[in-house]
């Protein structure tokens, strides 16, 4: 294991600790391990399975049954993509095909940097804003393609400006 | 403390904030309010009254209904109404509270509307919704602040409770049953005689769980009513709960709601500290606790077995009924599950009886149903009316029409399992028996407007890879029909259809809904059968003639831009043009697309000034002209059409 895998065990086992070791808590830990890391690592798995003692097995199968879990590392700003009635009707394959091109990345991947990760939900209730995307858990309502460009390059920005002053510095 | 007290109290703490003589904010920070900005008006509305050193009391209340003006803050001054004021920028808001509090002008040019009726300003009431809305489970919402237990108790809040407390659970059941009330998740199952079901089981403890799993895409009335009166549903659980013998209950709401998971977790813990839940409620016998179950985002959850397998810890899979829910449930044992609005109605039903209820609604569904209105309807938002409303006069009276002018095609009613219904269908009210024979359902109260320009085809292959997704994959003829449905409509929304494809589409459909196990699967065909039922002549076009006739299918539409049209100096669509497509014939100086670079964003049509109007969809894509064909291989037919595909004007292709 490299270090940062064995600094997740340990985290994950800080976690563990005080809750009770019941199957019905299953779901409640992955989420907070998600919470935690973004995803749910293969080795934690195992660990969780260890402590509820129940077969690695139905971990597993709990996380791919649900759509919430990941099992790749997710990107550092994270975009969702409505994919709801609404959303469809106004554009929202269109707006999730400009973060696609944009970004070079499908659903369920994540930048070579790292900087983005993109997965489509199925309806975040903002109807009446459509197409919405959720950009690091804030919606952006009527996210067309022009929009898009613009999160992106406010992100860019961002980064650059984050740059100079480390050079500052 | 005894409630008596604590209801006397929040009573006159609640007269002192709605008609003391401090002005009052109230900004709207629900999901969709905050989608629009509210937070950053908030924040503005904060600062002012910071640096203007204004004496007033600000706070966050939940959605109040009219989502198509978000952010909507209600500014409240003695000597004036309520003034509700809508689409508030940070710098907006900023003026309208200096304006109103400092210099008592209510700034008439920014106004929504007034709350109440009055000689100054037109209200709600003057707004022809208000002739058919009827809110009894929205009273609250936009009103009082979601995270103060005070306001609602002091709004009439827990009163019921009091009053269920001191009655026997067997009266409840009986006043429920008499109700008829329905479950108004969509089932419409009588709620009253599932509960008495339970209460007679044997098995101990006994659950109440509250789905909040609202799956269903273009429906928001559950999040609306947990982010905004969440007290309401923990009440209806309390009554509930002690009416069918419960010792613990459980709210499950879905990932996709963090706010409403926030809001109901702050309410809980409210409820906990006024010993509302917990031991010895009101100093009754009852003890009852809510937990609150976070769901992860899957469709199928909202399925009773499955949403049970789910807290169990399991892959959430639906089970064979019987056993009944109600008789072995969650852990196996007695369980009751109700809709967030079933169970919120609860308080009002024991507080007002059942005839009062009884009096709203139609013969076999009674009260009122909350929808949310999305799509391409001018008023967006959430409304209550009466059962018994006719589609009618909800999109056009409630709603306000359809958006731009354009004219109304369906609406999609009943999310996935429901189905669309077209115009001849509009003056059908709304209940739960008249819809399920128009081949939609009532569902859980998601209505989504189509208008000319969506194709009846995208939209039941819409609805078709989302239950195909969603399916579990239990049931052979969910998980495989699904997906031989599925791919059949892919074929016809890209031209590749052939006529026997709709009889087998039909085939299946049957099929699918005889052989699957729950509500997904059996519901799964209706948005093809009903699109297939109300609009074949469209399937028909796609299949024979290639064409799509809303030009919505990308395969089968191409963007053009009309050289007599196009204003030649303005370069609109250049600029915006986000794959650069776009460029400009130096001879003839007009803007031309390339079509092997377009991607059919729909940007440069919208970018295009009205007074030029020159951007066209055409269908099929052979018939953009030759000579602006560029670098793509010869047009099959090179047919040149009549172009009129742009609706509301006369537009031609050379």
């Amino acid at each position: 294991m490299t270090n940062e895998e064995v600094e997740i065990v340990e985290k994950t086992r800080v976690i563990l600790e005080g809750i009770a070791r019941k199957r019905e808590n299953l779901i409640p830990i992955l989420q907070r391990i998600q919470e935690e890391f973004g995803y749910l690592p293969p080795y934690v798995m195992l660990e969780v399975a260890q402590f509820l003692n129940i077969p690695d097995i139905d971990v597993y199968s709990v996380a791919t049954f649900y759509n919430q879990f990941r099992l790749t590392p997710p990107g550092k700003h994270s975009i969702r993509v409505c994919m709801g009635t609404a959303c469809h009707v106004k554009g929202g394959q269109i707006t999730l095909a400009a973060w696609q091109r944009r970004l070079k990345i499908g659903p369920g991947e994540t930048t070579p940097d790292r900087e983005f990760d993109i997965d489509t939900v199925a309806c975040v209730g903002c109807c009446a804003m459509a197409p919405v995307t959720v950009v690091d858990k804030k919606v952006e309502a009527k996210a067309d393609p022009t929009r898009v460009d613009g999160i992106l390059l406010n992100y860019q920005l961002q980064k650059e400006k984050g740059e100079k002053e480390k050079e500052k510095n | 403390m005894k409630f008596e007290e604590i209801k006397k109290q929040a009573e006159s703490r609640w007269r002192e904030i709605w008609n003391g003589q401090m002005p009052v904010i109230l900004v709207g920070t629900a999901t969709c309010g905050r989608a629009a900005g509210a937070l950053d008006v908030l924040q503005a509305i904060k600062e002012t009254v910071k640096k203007q050193n204004l004496h007033c009391l600000i706070y966050e209340v939940g959605c109040m209904g009219h989502c198509y003006a978000e952010p909507l803050i209600i500014l409240r001054k003695p000597g004036f109404p309520s003034i509700c004021y809508g689409h508030v920028t940070p710098v907006l808001a900023e003026n309208l509270v200096t304006n109103l509090i400092l210099n008592d002008d209510p700034s008439l040019e920014f106004v929504l509307a007034a709350l109440e009726e009055n000689d100054l300003i037109p209200s709600f009431s003057d707004f022809p919704r208000s002739k058919y809305e009827k809110r009894i489970l929205l009273k609250n919402c936009g009103r009082i602040n979601p995270e103060e237990i005070e306001h609602y108790i002091g709004n009439g809040g827990y009163n019921s409770s009091a009053k269920a407390l001191k009655m026997k659970p067997g009266e409840i059941v009986a006043e429920v049953k008499k109700s008829k009330l329905r479950g108004l998740g969509g089932g419409g199952f009588p709620a009253g005689e599932k509960w008495d079901v339970c209460r007679r089981a044997e098995g101990e403890p006994k659950y109440l769980i509250c789905n909040g799993d609202e799956g269903d895409p273009g429906a928001f009335m559950d999040r609306a009513i947990l982010e905004s009166d969440p007290h309401s549903v923990i009440e209806g659980m309390l009554i509930a709960g002690y009416a069918i013998g419960a010792r613990h209950g459980y709210i499950y709401i879905r990932a996709e709601y963090p706010l409403a998971v926030q809001r109901v977790h702050h309410a809980i813990r409210q409820a906990e500290e006024t010993k509302l839940l917990g031991e010895n409620i009101l100093g009754s016998d009852f003890s009852f606790d809510i937990k609150l179950f976070q769901g992860s985002g899957a469709f199928v959850c909202g399925e009773a077995t499955a949403l049970i397998a789910s807290i169990e810890g399991k892959p959430g899979m639906p089970r064979h009924r019987p056993p009944r829910v109600a008789v072995q449930g969650l852990f196996g044992k007695p369980t009751i599950l109700n809709n967030v609005k079933t169970l919120a109605y609860v308080p009002h039903i024991i507080e007002n009886g059942a005839d009062w209820f009884l009096q709203t609604g139609t013969e076999k569904s009674k009260g009122t149903a909350v929808f949310a209105l999305a799509g391409k309807v001018v008023n967006t938002g959430l409304v209550e009316v009466p059962m018994g409303t006719t589609l009618r006069q909800l999109i056009f009276q409630v709603g306000g029409g359809i958006t731009k002018g354009k004219r109304f095609k369906a609406v999609q009613i009943g999310g996935p399992s429901g189905g669309c219904l077209p115009e001849s269908a509009l003056d059908l009210p709304i209940d739960f028996d008249s819809l399920q024979e128009s081949g939609a359902m009532m569902g859980s109260g998601g209505m989504v407007v189509l208008d000319e320009d969506d194709c009846m085809v995208e939209v039941a292959r819409y609805f078709l890879d989302f239950t195909q997704k969603e399916s579990c994959g239990k049931c052979t003829l969910c998980r495989l029909g699904t997906k031989q449905m599925l791919d059949i409509l892919e074929d016809i929304t890209k031209g590749r259809g052939k006529m026997e494809d709709i009889e087998t589409l039909q085939e299946l459909a049957e099929d699918i809904k005889t052989g699957s196990l729950c509500g997904l699967g059996r519901t799964a065909p209706n948005p093809v059968l009903t699109t297939l039922r109300y609009f074949r002549d469209e399937y028909e076009v796609h299949i024979k003639e290639g064409r799509c006739p809303a030009l919505m299918c990308q395969t089968l539409i191409a963007y053009y831009i009309l050289p007599e049209k196009c204003a030649r100096g303005c370069d609109a669509c250049v600029g915006t043009c986000t794959v650069e497509a776009i460029s400009t014939d130096k001879k003839r100086r007009i803007k031309i697309i390339d079509q092997e670079k377009c991607v059919k964003c729909n940007t440069c049509l919208v970018a295009c000034p009205p007074q030029y109007d020159a951007v066209i969809k055409v269908s099929p894509p052979t018939r953009i002209p030759r000579p602006n064909y560029v670098s793509l291989p010869s047009p099959i037919d090179g047919e040149v059409g009549d172009g009129g595909e742009k609706e509301g004007k006369e537009g031609g292709i050379v």
